[in-house]
């Protein structure tokens, strides 16, 4: 990988954002209503194939490339599904069916799926088989989750349009695997804009004559949570060089090392941000809950800090040698 | 407000070979080592270890050949720090040599000092400390009383130097004294200077400090009229502020800020290989302490790059010193204290007593979270 690539990126979402997607955005996405604007802003870009390969007419990119950028989604709080095109784009081509154009998304079968009701068509992962449906053939159930994103469930499958089996090296269960690594990375970002959001108010709010920023007490809280949200970031950019080199499937510990690092910090993180903005950061109209509710969410989704914790833990349980020899033995040691 | 940057470093090559040498190396002394000098980390202190260490080129080991280095990259030490302190091996005598003074002189030392000190740091002969707390000074460092001052061929040192890592079993110290008063309406910082202290001279008093295990682990070093030598100073008269923090991003962002207790951690996942309903704690310790190697790893690269990563370093320490002395409880959480293997249960013992220290040594973990504050815009 190239970190200048990532970086790109990244800045190129940013800037499509920036004017097309902010809190009234968010607020009419959880009102039921898809961000069009938005949505055609980055769809421009053609970055849904981002991680398809270059013979399949992709960008060829890895994961670690475009963490990033799902920083950069993830710190707008996710406005549109592309994270979800993207991952669905490369479930898709690696199972040998050409990702539809249009929105796009994916889920393991059985779990509820990300933006079913906006997305024009859905792979559905079972096992090793994808299976890829026109979202209209499929009668949903509409869900959301604490920050009312869509997540909704399909009626058990009619027939899709294409299907495929995944390479051995995806593993059984990579749509769960992708959504933890994806999952990571925007929870990585949204952690850096509520910090900024809780920064700012810190910085700006007085009480007692000065700045509450100025009180130790409050200078502290907001270091923790600076240094849990560089926790999560760089445990989520890890995970994907692991999946990169080794495949989803073989890169298990080290997605889940960053799913726990993520929802770790989410939570911490979400705290102090509450704590600080006080009263303020609890109202509706406040942009901070828009992202600490999808905190709380992305923690679940892809497996929660538990679901990983409880594999890695089995994994070194049966780890043989010492713990720390299973550790090294998983550093991506370039070839001579 | 910025994001901090860490980039993620691929190991050196020929890392899994050096691993492999180390480790080899370590198999070889670990039958004599009690589980308490595993669970003393770089606190333990065998100067035999140490020299044995310095034969096989591991100390000062990215210093120039000439001074008793080996021209290996800071990626590479880093794996021997990590092979060390993993298996619990009693670095100390070394340590310090290692980490700061070695590095320090090499940087602004003298030719003479660069040829008198550092082959011999590096053959594992000489052991330093540290000289900055004082008993009126700790966080506060620049209020440090020590004074060096000026006399004929010298200089003459007075004062006071307390919680001396050491103190007692090391042959120098490098000292952070007060050389010119602090300018009137000035700032503090200025006017200090390191100086060499060889522990052996006359009018040095070496009092012991038992600490709450019992053990003589720290000193009050006392200077009565110590006559210091011209050549004692280091680098630049009154640059010693500057001088001392320009290397914390060395100091604070090592391996040893987060495997002090990792002994402890081994041994508890041996004793629960078989407890399924202690995989998903035990995952969860293993997930922290991956994502600080990966943060450790990231700042080694980047000092590698000739960068300089201190708030980077500040927050790997605070996140790291947060694990470390955490994991005592962790284990505890998972069982019963009288249900460990004895081995497990001693280093446990240990650990619970001298984990405050971690967030002690090496900057607090508020003045660490101070740091990082700053860096948010906030101070």
């Amino acid at each position: 990988m190239d970190a200048t690539i990532g970086a790109e990126l990244a800045d190129q979402v940013a800037r499509a954002l920036s004017g097309v997607a902010d809190v009234a955005t968010l607020r009419a996405l959880e009102a039921g209503a898809f961000p069009d604007a938005a949505w055609s802003a980055l769809d421009g870009l053609g970055l849904a194939t981002a991680l398809v390969p270059e013979a399949q007419g992709g960008a060829g990119l890895g994961l670690a490339d475009v963490v990033p950028l799902l920083e950069a989604l993830g710190h707008a709080g996710a406005p549109v599904p592309l994270a979800e095109g993207i991952g669905a784009a490369a479930l898709l081509a690696a199972a040998g069916i050409a990702p539809p154009d249009g929105v796009l998304t994916f889920a393991a079968a059985g779990a509820p799926v990300p933006w079913g009701r906006h997305a024009a068509h859905v792979a559905l992962v079972d096992g090793a088989r994808v299976a890829l449906h026109a979202a209209g053939s499929l009668r949903w159930t509409e869900a959301a989750n604490i920050a009312r994103e869509p997540r909704d469930t399909p009626a058990p499958a009619g027939v899709p349009i294409a299907e495929g089996t995944l390479p051995n090296v995806w593993g059984h269960d990579a749509a769960r695997a992708l959504t933890a690594v994806i999952r990571s990375a925007q929870i990585a970002g949204a952690l850096q804009a509520a910090l900024a959001l809780a920064v700012e108010h810190a910085r700006t709010r007085k009480q007692f004559g000065r700045p509450i920023g100025a009180f130790q007490a409050v200078q502290q809280q907001l270091a923790v949570f600076a240094a849990e949200a560089s926790a999560a970031s760089v445990a989520a950019a890890a995970a994907a060089r692991a999946a990169d080199a080794r495949g989803l499937a073989e890169a298990a510990f080290e997605i889940g090392c960053a799913k726990v690092a993520g929802g770790e910090a989410a939570a911490k993180g979400a705290a102090v941000a509450h704590q600080v903005l006080a009263a303020m950061g609890i109202t509706e109209e406040h942009a901070l809950h828009h992202l600490t509710r999808r905190l709380w969410s992305w923690r679940e989704e892809g497996g929660s800090e538990r679901f990983w914790a409880a594999r890695i833990g089995t994994i070194v349980q049966g780890a043989q040698g010492p713990l720390w020899g299973f550790l090294t033995s998983r550093d991506q040691e370039p070839a001579a | 407000m910025t994001t901090l940057r860490f980039d993620l470093r691929d190991p050196p090559p020929g890392a899994a070979v050096l691993r492999a040498e180390v480790r080899a190396f370590l198999a070889g002394h670990a039958p004599g080592w009690t589980p308490e000098v595993r669970a003393r980390s770089w606190m333990g202190f065998d100067r035999d270890f140490s020299r044995a260490v310095g034969a096989r080129g591991w100390i000062g080991m990215c210093w120039p050949k000439h001074y008793g280095g080996a021209e290996r990259s800071f990626l590479e030490r880093n794996i021997v720090l990590e092979e060390m302190l993993a298996a619990g091996a009693p670095v100390g005598a070394h340590w310090i040599g290692d980490r700061q003074s070695g590095p320090l002189i090499l940087r602004l030392g003298t030719e003479a000092q660069r040829e008198k000190f550092l082959p011999r740091i590096a053959s594992g002969d000489f052991a330093f400390c540290i000289g900055l707390s004082e008993p009126d000074s700790g966080s506060d460092l620049a209020s440090l009383r020590t004074r060096a001052d000026r006399v004929d061929g010298g200089w003459k040192l007075n004062g006071r130097k307390i919680w001396t890592t050491f103190g007692h079993l090391c042959d120098w110290m490098i000292a952070l004294v007060r050389t010119s008063p602090a300018p009137e309406g000035g700032s503090k910082h200025q006017g200090l200077s390191q100086v060499l202290v060889d522990l052996k001279a006359p009018g040095v008093t070496i009092r012991p400090i038992r600490d709450l295990v019992g053990e003589q682990g720290f000193n009050e070093i006392t200077f009565d009229d110590v006559l210091l030598p011209e050549d004692a100073l280091v680098g630049q008269e009154g640059a010693g502020w500057a001088q001392a923090t320009s290397e914390l991003a060395f100091e604070r962002s090592g391996p040893d800020r987060y495997l002090s207790s990792h002994p402890l951690l081994e041994a508890g996942r041996d004793a629960l290989r078989e407890d399924a309903a202690a995989a998903p704690a035990l995952g969860r310790e293993v997930a922290r302490l991956w994502t600080l190697r990966a943060m450790s790893t990231a700042v080694a690269g980047m000092l590698q790059d000739g960068a300089d990563p201190v708030r980077q370093a500040a927050l790997v320490k605070d996140l790291g010193n947060d694990f470390e002395q955490a994991l005592p409880g962790a284990m505890r959480a998972l069982m019963d204290t009288d249900a460990m293997p004895e081995e497990m249960r001693r280093m446990h013992a240990y650990l619970t007593q001298i984990t405050p220290t971690f967030s002690l040594r090496g900057g607090t973990r508020e003045i660490m979270r101070g740091i990082i504050a700053r860096e948010l815009g906030l101070r």
